[in-house]
């Protein structure tokens, strides 16, 4: 009964993590992205037609990251090279991801609202468990990440490089390649994300399925700074907020609060995180 | 011997204005050589040449006599020179000796970072020249004093052989910037040479061995420091000699005060507050190092921020007035962030001129709008009456010069002659011509009857000015001055907490 509530918590964040990590490189880098959303959706559409395709479930996720990255071109480009405000791309995108996959689903898939067929394969589940194989990677990322960040030079000079990019220009470091390498990355992550999404939690796609949880990422992202295992916390905190919304739909909870549930619980406590934390800073400035 | 550095016939061009018209600079190994002139006479750009973060129209540059071409501060860096910021540019983030290494970092065998050899290794540099700091402290917590030793410990750490300190001690206190030049002095022994930008002729006198004087791009003058006088480095500068701003005594010294704080607290909660007044005819000065709690007692002031205790402007409690309130009862203010608090740089200077006494009849048209053609006599008035140079008031404020932008600011806040005037930092950024000008309106103002209280960190400033000096220090008032014993080691003294 544990076990199971702890797997779904495990299945509900992996997605969400994808996003986040992606979203943490380019804070650390000083680009703001807010287009994760959009990009798991990507991610999550291109897993699935090229899984069908294919009949491969993990060239659907070879697929996905391809694709997804491609996509991020389209926010790194003007974003790093061109000095439009990434915002304002990132928005651009976000709409355009929802437009796309929706127009291509009706091209490719033949239907609109959701698609699944007994044809496509989900990604194998591991040993002894009901998560893919995907799900571990998104936690060893983390770590990965983690260790980059602070243990490589590179990483110490992206951390640089987000706070301060004159001065780090100043020192000679390409602040534009650092920018761009984040951002495409990131867009590789949720390309994972994204194929987790349609491939591991479920197997289907359907029409704005990525359902707020690029925001979520976003959300954490702003919570954890650039620590990759607070924005872990960040993550498995909205991991059981959704698989409480699941078990209170099970108890008779109508479905639309359900369904509001994690995004809730998400933004309360990103409210209390930060009223603590302001008040931390004013004490210390006193 | 050949020379460090040597920059010949450096001439370098934004749109239509000439930053540098064929400059020649000749660094020698192993001296403090600096480099003055009013802001705009193109110092910085020429610093920027060499740091490689402009390319020159014309002129060459050559490193220990080969010619060299920077395409970017990192091949300048690679050159050996190191360049400390007028602006700290530091990652608040990292740590001291992430700072220190970052760009040439230590790396250990299996090419990670050696953060402990890092640690070590700024330690050790602070220890050999006398910069001590805790290598593993995170820098967004240190007092800007301390990150620019950070930023010369990043220079030092690339063994830079020419080094460019920019207004180096803008941010420090009269003690602090004595040690650094102890430490650069002791840097030029061991054979860095030292290229000194500011605009603080003290201390290019007392440690420099030459001087470059620039104006308008150009140079106007070479010295050897032993041999020049402050006087002749000024008329260099600016092509003619200052004169001194009159001073009589004040006319009313037991005028009730016009503006008087009681018990306002600047910051911890334990603290009885500051207590003190201003009266009419009287400039008090505040001095302090920036961040000593000049903004929360502005605030406190003038409206802008919550106040504890009372604040009494012209015998009323303003303590919990409002901005309009308090302007209204006779308050000006002219604040020391000149585009964020005391001007919009995007409207015209004439907007900025009339802002804050929109609401009269006389600037008012019928719709509640603003009457152009009264604005803009108005501020042509001003315009003229405080010598502001622009080539129309119809302009945006942000194209013009600091100074002149600060004499706009200065100009519309003493205009309304208000009986009381909170002027803060009003010459930070701006030419020693303009200064001139200005530190003469502000005195102007103390002649008018008018009760000034003056915020500054340039200790040459308030002794000029004030009549008397309060000392400001981890937000409490430590010490008073009359004007004759406000000497820069007592206030020096005071600055730093050092009891008097």
């Amino acid at each position: 009964m544990n076990l199971v509530f702890a797997g779904s918590v495990i299945t509900a964040t992996a997605p969400v993590l994808f996003a986040a990590l992606g979203g943490l490189l380019c804070a650390a880098a000083g680009v703001f992205n807010i287009a994760l959303e959009g990009q798991l959706l990507c991610g999550a559409f291109t897993a699935v037609v090229v899984g069908h395709e294919t009949g491969s479930a993990w060239l659907g996720v070879l697929a996905a990251v391809v694709a997804t990255v491609l996509f991020a071109a389209l926010l790194s480009v003007p974003a790093v090279s061109l000095g439009t405000e990434p915002i304002v791309v990132a928005v651009g995108t976000n709409l355009l991801a929802l437009g796309l996959t929706s127009f291509l689903m009706r091209r490719i898939l033949g239907l609109g609202g959701t698609y699944s067929s007994p044809d496509l394969r989900g990604l194998p589940d591991l040993p002894y468990t009901s998560q893919s194989a995907l799900v571990p990677v998104a936690f060893l990322l983390t770590a990965a990440v983690a260790f980059w960040l602070r243990r490589t030079r590179s990483g110490l000079r992206l951390r640089a490089l987000g706070g301060e990019p004159e001065a780090a220009r100043s020192l000679g470091l390409k602040v534009t390649g650092y920018r761009h390498a984040a951002v495409l990355t990131a867009g590789a992550l949720c390309g994972l994300g994204g194929a987790q999404l349609s491939l591991g939690n479920v197997t289907l796609f359907s029409e704005g399925m990525s359902a707020g949880r690029g925001w979520v990422a976003v959300v954490a992202v702003m919570l954890a700074g650039t620590s990759p295992y607070r924005l872990l916390g960040a993550c498995l905190l909205f991991g059981v907020a959704e698989a409480l919304g699941f078990r209170l739909q099970g108890a008779g909870l109508p479905q639309q609060a359900a369904d509001a549930a994690p995004y809730l619980i998400t933004l309360a406590v990103l409210v209390v995180a930060r009223v603590i934390s302001t008040r931390r800073r004013k004490e210390r400035t006193v | 011997m050949t020379p460090a550095a040597e920059l010949s016939g450096i001439t370098k061009r934004f749109g239509s204005v000439l930053a540098n018209d064929s400059v020649d600079l000749t660094v020698l190994r192993g001296e403090i050589h600096a480099v003055v002139g009013e802001n705009g006479a193109g110092k910085s750009t020429l610093m920027s040449v060499l740091y490689g973060l402009y390319r020159p129209d014309a002129g060459t540059v050559l490193r220990d006599g080969r010619p060299v071409r920077f395409r970017s501060p990192a091949d300048a860096i690679a050159a050996g020179l190191g360049m400390v910021h007028q602006r700290v540019r530091l990652f608040p983030e990292l740590t001291v000796a992430e700072n220190v290494v970052l760009g040439a970092e230590p790396v250990t065998r299996r090419g990670l970072l050696d953060r402990t050899s890092a640690v070590r290794r700024v330690t050790e540099l602070a220890e050999r020249y006398g910069l001590p700091v805790d290598a593993s402290a995170p820098v967004g917590g240190l007092p800007v004093g301390l990150r620019q030793r950070v930023e010369l410990l990043k220079a030092l750490h690339r063994q830079a052989e020419i080094l460019i300190l920019d207004e180096p001690t803008s941010v420090l206190t009269p003690a602090q910037a004595a040690r650094l030049f102890a430490v650069l002095r002791t840097l030029a022994e061991t054979g860095t040479s030292i290229l000194l930008i500011t605009h603080k002729l003290g201390e290019v006198l007392e440690t420099s061995d030459r001087v470059t004087v620039l104006r308008d791009g150009q140079v106007t003058g070479r010295f050897v420091t032993a041999e020049t006088s402050a006087a002749e480095l000024v008329h260099a500068m600016i092509g003619r000699n200052l004169a001194p701003a009159p001073r009589r005594p004040r006319e009313r010294p037991d005028a009730p005060y016009a503006l008087e704080a009681r018990g306002v607290r600047l910051g911890n909660t334990e603290d009885p507050g500051v207590t003190f007044g201003v009266r009419p005819g009287e400039i008090v000065g505040i001095a302090g190092v920036a961040g000593s709690g000049q903004r929360p007692l502005v605030d406190a002031l003038t409206g802008l921020g919550p106040a504890t205790g009372t604040v009494e402007l012209l015998g009323a409690d303003v303590t919990s007035a409002g901005v309009a309130t308090r302007r209204r009862l006779g308050l000006a203010y002219v604040p020391d962030d000149r585009d964020g608090r005391a001007t919009a740089p995007a409207l015209s200077l004439a907007r900025n001129l009339v802002m804050g006494d929109q609401r009269t009849p006389e600037l008012r048209g019928p719709l509640g709008g603003l009457r152009g053609r009264a604005v803009a006599a108005r501020a042509a008035d001003l315009v003229t009456r405080f010598g502001i140079r622009t080539a129309s008031a119809g302009v945006p404020l942000s194209t013009l010069s600091g100074g002149n932008a600060q004499k706009a600011v200065l100009a519309r806040e003493l205009a309304r002659r208000t009986p009381v005037v909170i002027v803060e930092e009003p010459t930070q950024g701006v030419d020693v011509g303009a200064q001139e000008q200005i530190h003469a309106l502000i005195a102007e103002a103390r002649e008018n009857g008018q009760a000034v209280l003056l915020l500054s960190s340039e200790l040459s400033e308030v002794r000029a000015l004030a009549d008397r000096v309060l000392v400001l220090f981890e937000g409490r008032l430590v010490a008073e001055f009359a004007a004759a014993e406000a000497t820069e080691a007592a206030l020096g003294a005071a600055m730093t907490g050092v009891a008097a």
